[in-house]
């Protein structure tokens, strides 16, 4: 069996943020990057399925973009995938979702995997778009948003996380996509023998022109901050001050304090 | 302008959320049509076309013959924008659709601005400003963004039928864990998230909910984590609350957060990040490392 595993490098959430020079994307400067949280449980995955099989399945983890990203498959490999493949390209945030499917899907062309985890979106841009496109590009049967997972007899069993907290169930034929949510694993810290196992795996180097052949469907204008932020007061400061301020403000505008 | 509405049934129920759509055609000023997959007997309260096609044939989760109804939708009313709410229907559907007709997708829009549609980006703590190339455009809507709109009156109703293999079977419906605490009484509500650090910290949260009379709220990572008993979820997928009082503690404010507690009666939030998306709906945002203040104004409510 051949398994896809399909990871972002996204900035830390918690940074602030500021747009470019050109306007229609965030600068770099000054921010740290780390796999997108939810392709980190597609790779969480992967890799149980990998143990459950024995170790049979042969695991591959694509990403797209500039060198960094090399520190995101680095920590997929330790995770326990078993190969790497960069996209070699510094302008992938001026890409939309379509051209980066597009992309994934001309590399995976010729590879014949069987099953492609991906993460439900990226959590910088949020379009959840490029796994299920990706699919469609493929021919795969595709399955969004799942918390639970369980393969047998050649059949995928997925759980659909829907609104309320209900669930739908889905049964799916191989070669499939699933895209992972929260709350479908735990993944693994990669401990120090995995992270030093992970530096032999090959990682391939592919030029974006090898597989960029469609031109955008959506273009960004502008990067910016919300138009209208809270209306609400902000505390800083001392914490002394700031309780005490705060309790002032809930005797005067609730009914709770007795 | 013209657009076609894809509207969403689940158990057998025309969605009270789908008048959202009607709401951003008429911002837009667009004309509408609507394609559904619902029952007859259940039609939305709307004067204009309905694509129809029985759910209890084609089911409420099999994409492939839903990607094949909405093209056959779009075939007859060739619209500008093919329009799905951002839900976990749209947004598995919508992608499906974009690439059938070649079309540019916009995820998640939360308005219409000059030049393009607005798109919440980086945790929503940003936004972008994107336009679709060519037409038709497919879109998806925030949940809550544009106000619901019943336009009234009975639909002139086309059915719509289509062959479609399939590649998915849609087993069932598992119902949503036991709720356990009934947050919806609560007249304080404290919650959890993950910027309170570990489960350690999680009795720090809990004597502050308790000093208020309060119960104990809890952000999903915190419950996907197992910090916190999924019984004190509050979000999409856990409980909508309205507390008088709702103080959100190491919470950034993710839209699937805000959506189950932005009616609070006053809320306060304590983040570290001044930028979280949380001061968004916060009547007071407490910009502190959420452990060092929690105590503090625990001590001070108990002298």
């Amino acid at each position: 069996m051949k398994i896809l595993v399909c990871i972002k490098q996204v900035p830390d959430m918690e940074s602030r943020f500021k747009p470019d020079s050109a306007g229609v994307w965030f600068s770099d400067t000054d921010l740290a990057f780390r796999m997108n949280e939810y392709d980190e449980y597609a790779v969480e995955q992967a890799v149980r399925l990998k143990e459950q099989l024995g170790g049979e399945p042969e695991l591959t983890v694509i990403s797209i973009g500039p060198d960094r990203v090399v520190e995101a498959l680095k920590k997929a490999l330790a995770m326990g995938c078993d190969r790497g493949v960069q996209v070699q390209d510094p302008a992938a945030h001026l890409k939309d979702p379509w051209q980066i499917a597009s992309m994934i899907a001309a590399y995976a062309k010729g590879e014949n995997f069987d099953l492609i985890f991906t993460g439900l979106q990226s959590q910088d841009r949020g379009s959840a778009q490029v796994g299920v496109s990706l699919a469609e590009l493929l021919g795969f049967s595709c399955v969004t948003t799942i918390v639970g997972f369980e393969f047998a007899d050649g059949q995928v069993t997925v759980k659909r996380e829907l609104e309320g907290g209900i669930k739908g169930v889905v049964k799916l034929c191989t070669p499939a996509l699933v895209t992972c949510q929260l709350g479908l694993n735990v993944p693994r810290y990669p401990t120090l023998p995995n992270i030093m196992k992970a530096k032999k795996k090959e990682i391939l180097t592919v030029s974006v022109g090898d597989l960029l052949h469609e031109e955008p469907r959506t273009v960004t204008a502008s990067f910016h901050p919300p138009a209208k932020r809270g209306s609400g007061v902000v505390l800083e400061g001392d914490i002394a001050a700031q309780v005490d301020q705060l309790l002032v403000i809930l005797r005067d505008k609730t009914t709770v304090l007795r | 302008m013209k657009t076609l509405l894809v509207g969403e049934c689940r158990e057998g129920k025309f969605l009270e959320t789908n008048y959202e759509l009607f709401g951003f055609a008429a911002k837009l000023g667009a004309d509408t049509a609507m394609v559904l997959v619902g029952r007859e007997d259940d039609l939305p309260s709307y004067g204009g076309k309905v694509y129809l096609a029985e759910v209890g044939k084609y089911g409420e989760y099999n994409p492939d013959a839903h990607k094949k109804l909405v093209l056959a939708a779009v075939e007859q009313e060739k619209p500008d924008y093919v329009v799905f709410a951002h839900t976990s229907y749209g947004w598995d559907l919508a992608p499906r659709v974009a690439a059938a007709l070649k079309a540019g997708q916009l995820s998640e829009v939360v308005t219409v601005v000059e030049g393009g549609f607005e798109l919440p980006s980086c945790n929503s703590k940003m936004r972008r400003t994107v336009k679709p190339q060519g037409s038709p455009a497919v879109l998806t809507l925030q949940g809550g963004a544009f106000a619901a709109q019943k336009p009234g009156g009975t639909p002139q109703l086309q059915k719509l039928e289509v062959e479609a293999a399939q590649s998915t079977a849609f087993v069932g419906y598992e119902p949503a864990v036991e709720k356990g605490v009934d947050l919806a009484k609560a007249e304080v509500i404290v919650s959890a998230g993950r910027g309170i650090g570990k489960q350690e910290n999680v009795p720090v949260i809990a004597a502050l909910a308790k000093a208020l009379g309060g119960e104990l709220g809890a952000s999903r990572p915190v419950v996907d984590g197992g910090w916190v008993a999924h019984g004190h979820q509050v979000g999409t997928t856990g409980q909508t609350v309205s507390p008088k009082l709702y103080i959100a503690c190491g919470i950034s404010g993710a839209i699937q957060h805000l959506a189950g507690m932005k009616k609070s009666g006053f809320i306060v939030a304590i983040n570290k990040d001044k930028d979280a998306p949380i001061g968004e709906v916060a009547d007071v945002l407490v910009v502190a490392d959420v452990m060092q203040f929690v105590p503090a104004l625990t001590a001070k409510l108990a002298k």
